[in-house]
């Protein structure tokens, strides 16, 4: 990380300590804030972390490690899960995840090599009533068709392209 | 696809203006009365909890809705959070006037992530309104807001005490109980953590009357429920039925009257089969959070079970040893079941495993993975023996 990029990252922990207290409780919200903002947590982030919270490091670590939704490598700007779960299942999930391994070049677990997609499998999305189901970071998309799997992706794209990107500066609060 | 649910004719404050009139003994005497059991699974009665919790001293008390919803096949959290979140935020409300709480907190889970702007916006309408703040609801001297925390893609943590540990900031590993929340919970202070239906039917009992709430479902298991229903039906979606009702008639609700078999309360649930249909779903017969999933005549329960036992390898938190050990054996033998290379003389040690496992992993999650796994064995041995002997189903 560049130091420009740590100085920032201090000042702007400082912020969500001012708001979410010091204390361990505030670790969870800090690591979701780091993780949202950055694709994934650093060990730099995670020793800052450690820091302004008076915790050991390796504390830190353990609880990343725990989370399926906290990530210590980069993922991509956009981190597709696709759910796998027996009524996701039952609709057709496999076809879906194919599909997605096609047009990304990519197996599930992976990112592409320009850093802008992920695939991940997801358990349980709680939109069994509405399958094949997946997220695209937060955003939903239901009763996905192989057919669609296109449009999602491209649907991506265009909130990369150059003019849509503007304004989309994101901070940890 | 739903039905009309009892939710949608509630007004918003209203069941926190008549709990708020009539004071702490009175609310405790209303659930009481209403005599309702929680919504999220176990089914504990919500009035012992919460009288447990209004016993202990001191104002330093929480009041947690468990919006983890992680079972598979449950959605009807989500629903009611999108659409009736009022009166979650009512049902929290009288739960912190019952017991002395300055502090709610919804912890929901991060796959929902996309509801927190407007459950935020609600919030801050209920401020506006002096619904939160100071002197709530205009009660004098009570004081309690309410936080939304999230949750990181982990589903041990709707395990209430593995929720807390996640709150605290540490692994989301489920602790030793007792001490229970209701004495030593968030901040080891006294916590009522509440899955997000009980509250909002807490507000409803406040808004229509105890009687109303008592006088429907059964002896043992009053009021209505409601239900998720996915898998293979015309109609899958949201219900509100009667505790009591039966399995047949759920379907014939769904258009699946010619089902296989039913997994009633999700992976960790039991999967009951086309000749036990007239069960009930209740407390005391096939209890559930509310999760219903379908199989119809052409499902291969194998691949049911090997789906669920994935789902448990992957999120059992590894803390004790018949758990991470036995979920990882059991899907083995499902493989090994698929490939027709299991015996009997192993599938009954595999049988065995499971009862162990029942009574001897730290937290629900273990003690209930191998409930679908055992039950399709039973249920389903024709379907699963053909294969030991080489012969697909
Ligand atoms: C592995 C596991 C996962 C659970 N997940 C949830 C959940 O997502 N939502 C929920 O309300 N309760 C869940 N529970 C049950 C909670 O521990 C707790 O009993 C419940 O939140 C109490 O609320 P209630 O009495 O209103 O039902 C889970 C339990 C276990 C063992
Ligand atoms: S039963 Fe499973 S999830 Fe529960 S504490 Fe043990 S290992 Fe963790």
């Amino acid at each position: 990380m560049l130091v420009t990029n740590r100085n920032i990252l201090d000042q702007e922990l400082q912020v969500l300590i001012d708001k979410c207290g010091s204390d361990r409780t505030a670790l969870m919200p800090a690591l979701q804030a780091v993780q949202r903002k950055y694709g994934f947590v650093t060990d730099f982030a995670m020793q800052k972390i450690a820091d302004v919270l008076g915790i050991h490091p390796v504390e830190v670590h353990g609880v990343v490690s725990f989370y399926s939704f906290l990530s210590e490598k980069p993922l991509g700007r956009f981190v597709i899960r696709l759910c796998q779960t027996i009524s996701c299942d039952m609709a057709g999930k496999d076809r879906i995840a194919s599909q997605l391994e096609n047009e990304l070049g990519i197996k599930f677990g992976e990112t592409t090599t320009d850093k802008t997609f992920t695939l991940e499998w997801a358990n349980c999305i709680g939109l069994c009533d509405q399958g094949p189901a997946l997220l695209v970071n937060d955003i939903l998309w239901t009763k996905v068709t192989p057919q669609r799997v296109l449009e999602i992706i491209e649907e991506c794209r265009a909130r990369l392209s150059p003019h849509a990107i503007q304004g989309q500066e994101e901070h940890l609060v | 696809m739903s039905t009309e649910l009892t939710f949608s004719q509630i007004e918003k404050y209203a069941g926190v203006k008549t709990a708020a009139a009539g004071g702490r003994a009175d609310i405790l005497a209303t659930m009481k009365t209403a005599g309702m059991r929680g919504r999220g699974g176990a089914g504990f009665p919500v009035s012992v909890k919460w009288n447990l919790a209004a016993a202990a001293t001191g104002p330093d008390k929480f009041i947690v809705c468990n919006a983890d919803e992680g079972e598979p096949g449950t959605f009807k959290d989500r629903l009611i959070l999108s659409e009736y979140a009022d009166i979650v935020f009512d049902g929290m409300t009288i739960a912190a006037i019952a017991v002395g709480a300055a502090k709610g907190i919804l912890y929901l889970r991060g796959e929902y992530v996309y509801l927190l702007n407007d459950l935020e916006a609600v919030l801050a309408r209920r401020r506006e309104d002096g619904m939160l703040g100071q002197n709530a609801a205009g009660r004098e001297g009570f004081d309690f807001d309410i936080d939304i925390r999230m949750g990181s893609g982990a589903y041990v943590c709707g395990e209430e005490t593995a929720l807390i540990e996640s709150l605290e900031g540490n692994r989301g590993e489920p602790r030793n109980r007792p001490p229970f929340p209701v004495d030593t919970g968030y901040r080891g202070r006294p916590t009522v953590v509440n899955n997000v239906e009980t509250l909002a039917w807490a507000a409803c009992i406040f808004a229509k009357g105890a009687e109303w709430f008592n006088g429907l479902g059964t002896e043992k298991s009053v009021g209505l429920k409601l239900l998720s229903i996915s898998g293979d039906c015309a109609n899958p979606g949201v219900y509100e039925f009667p505790l009591g009702v039966s399995i047949a008639d759920v379907l014939t609700a769904v258009g699946a009257e010619n089902s296989k078999a039913v997994q009633v309360g999700g992976a960790s649930g039991l999967c009951i089969p086309a000749c036990q249909f007239d069960r009930k779903i209740a407390f005391e017969d096939v209890a559930t959070g509310g999760s219903v999933i379908v199989f119809g005549a052409d499902r291969d329960m194998l691949d049911v079970v090997d789906n669920f036992m994935e789902f448990f390898v992957e999120e059992s938190c590894g803390q004790c040893t018949p758990c991470r050990e036995g979920n990882e054996k059991l899907l083995e033998g499902v493989q090994m079941l698929a490939a027709g290379k299991c015996s009997m003389k192993y599938l009954k040690e595999l049988c065995s495993l499971g009862k162990t496992m029942q009574v001897a992993s730290k937290c629900g999650l273990g003690q209930s993975s191998p409930n679908a796994f055992l039950s399709v064995v039973e249920h389903f041995s024709d379907e699963i023996l053909g294969r030991t002997e080489g012969s697909n189903a």
